[in-house]
């Protein structure tokens, strides 16, 4: 299938939309009628054909306006990107990984010729046709990690993995749920989580630790993360705070469906072979409200699961005061018949 | 007496100890106002040859005299009092680079001498295992603004305004090593002027 990519903003006028197509596979994160923190993660294996499971990175009709967002967010804050000076392998790591999955799973869009350490690449959507020297960071127009994440779709944290802990020595990050990159960079697994309320007494961050400590090379691992966000704003950055947190205020019955929306994060985690880091993709998902209540089983249980989560949850995921509206709004599309277990739509 | 009780936080807000004197080939003292009493608590257990080996920085702050004499009677190999940490910076990261395998570098003060210290002794390649921490004296902290990125030193109210934009900002515990700061957000972002009021929290 070839992609139609839209041409949308994520800022400004917010002219971001999802097709039919993106609506259908939206990775709804609920699995049942109730929201708590879990490790919840399974193998990054293909599953079901068409959804954002399908391939290692996926890519959808957002690509090529995301990839401008991210330009235009450097731009205007070049640390949202930065690198350690020992990672440097890691990022071509990660240019390998990614180069070779896209061409592989892609090969309309993407092509990867090699010879010897010569390589080509070719991204058709975004126009680019480069040769460079794999593991020589003069041939390329940015550091191996910057020039492949600003081609790839979702942030990227790149772990060093020493002292049994993950240290954040590098990252791209422009579409993040409020944290700062700039701030935890050469933080370890359990500062950089540090602000989130609960889940280190439920012992989630030891175990999700000991679990991705443990990842093997070619054996990536998955789990989806959600939040909210008024209108379809990629950089909810702390940075930013100070100009995007006011869009909070305003809600009304009216305008609900069409401003706030849903915001899941795919995660994933691979093991990379010559740094033995860890990346750590966090890929974007954003659905309107309207849009989300096309699919009848998704519209019931998100009004149950944002009515009934732990206030201190709603607090850390910053709309507490917005929930009575949301699920007000919610509510009317929820009858209380029973959903099926399972994130996927009962018409499927 | 200066010490404090710190209550129970989240993982990345750094803890403290007590220095002890400890067997090395040299110690590095870095110490502001009544962190000096840390290290002269500690005097009372160190060997007779303990000082000739040792070089203490001392930024006395508002403690004036209060402590300098008698920190420079404890006799070490090299005294030094400054007016600020950023004046003493650059003695700091050369007597940091002058360490031999086996010196201690011994940390007492305020949070954000702590905190700078430790990154320049970090970035230093000083194992973290040969270096103490005790904190003293006042619990102001150093905060950066997440949003201009500018430092502001020794605040004591939440919120605070940034001494760089001028945002009203809220106090985190979230800390950062790497910049020896706390975060500090807009806390009117959401609903623009509606400032609450300081409340001094730390002193």
């Amino acid at each position: 299938m070839t992609i139609q990519f839209n041409d949308e903003t994520f800022y400004g006028d917010f002219t971001f939309k999802n097709s039919d197509w993106a609506i259908k596979r939206f990775p709804f994160p609920f699995h049942e009628d109730s929201y708590m923190y879990s490790v919840n993660m399974e193998p990054h294996k293909s599953y079901r054909p068409g959804s954002v499971f399908e391939r290692t990175f996926d890519v959808d009709e957002h690509y090529v306006s995301e990839m401008k967002d991210r330009a235009r967010v450097l731009a205007n804050d070049p640390l949202r990107c930065q690198s350690l000076p020992h990672m440097t392998l890691a990022g071509w790591d990660l240019v390998e990984l990614i180069m070779e999955a896209k061409a592989a799973e892609y090969p309309d869009l993407f092509e990867l010729h090699k010879d010897g350490n010569r390589w080509r690449w070719v991204n058709k959507p975004l126009g680019i046709d480069d040769t460079f020297t794999f593991l020589d960071e003069s041939t390329l127009p940015y550091g191996p990690m910057e020039y492949i994440t600003r081609q790839t779709q979702g942030d990227f944290a790149v772990l060093d993995q020493r002292d049994d802990n993950l240290w954040m020595d590098a990252g791209m990050v422009t579409t993040q749920a409020d944290w700062s990159l700039d701030f935890d960079i050469g933080m370890n697994f359990f500062e950089w989580h540090a602000p989130v309320p609960k889940a280190h007494e439920m012992g989630i961050f030891v175990r999700a630790l000991k679990f991705l400590l443990n990842i093997q090379q070619g054996q990536p691992a998955r789990r989806l993360n959600w939040t909210m966000t008024v209108n379809p704003l990629l950089d909810t950055s702390p940075e930013n705070y100070h100009k995007w947190g006011v869009m909070k205020q305003g809600l009304t019955m009216e305008n609900i469906g069409e401003k706030q929306h849903l915001r899941v994060e795919l995660q994933t985690f691979f093991r990379l072979p010559r740094s033995n880091a860890l990346v750590f993709p966090i890929r974007c998902y954003l659905i309107s409200f309207n849009d989300l209540v096309t699919v009848p089983k998704w519209a019931r249980r998100l009004h149950r699961v944002i009515r009934d989560l732990p206030e201190e949850l709603a607090t850390y995921k910053g709309f507490i005061d917005n929930r009575p509206l949301m699920v007000e709004w919610l509510s009317q599309f929820d009858d209380g018949t029973p959903t099926s277990d399972g994130i996927w739509p009962d018409d499927d | 007496m200066s010490k404090t009780e710190f209550p129970p936080s989240i993982t990345s807000r750094p803890v403290y100890g007590e220095l002890e004197a400890r067997s090395g080939s040299g110690h590095l003292m870095i110490a502001d106002a009544e962190g000096a009493e840390a290290i002269l608590d500690l005097a009372n257990s160190a060997d007779a040859d303990f000082w000739a080996k040792a070089h203490i920085i001392y930024i006395p702050k508002k403690t004036g005299t209060k402590y300098s004499s008698q920190l420079e009677a404890l006799g070490a190999g090299k005294y030094y009092a400054g007016p600020s940490y950023e004046a003493a910076q650059s003695r700091i990261r050369r007597a940091l680079q002058d360490c031999h395998m086996g010196t201690q570098v011994y940390l007492s003060g305020t949070e954000s001498l702590m905190g700078q210290a430790m990154a320049e002794a970090t970035a230093a390649g000083i194992p973290h295992t040969a270096i103490q921490t005790e904190h003293r004296g006042s619990t102001a902290r150093r905060m950066q603004c997440v949003h201009c990125k500018g430092i502001t030193e020794d605040v004591t109210t939440d919120p605070f305004e940034c001494s760089h934009c001028g945002l009203s900002l809220f106090v985190r515990d979230h800390y950062s090593r790497r910049l020896a700061a706390f975060q500090g957000v807009r806390v009117d972002a959401e609903d623009p002027g509606n400032i609450p009021e300081k409340v001094e929290l730390f002193k």
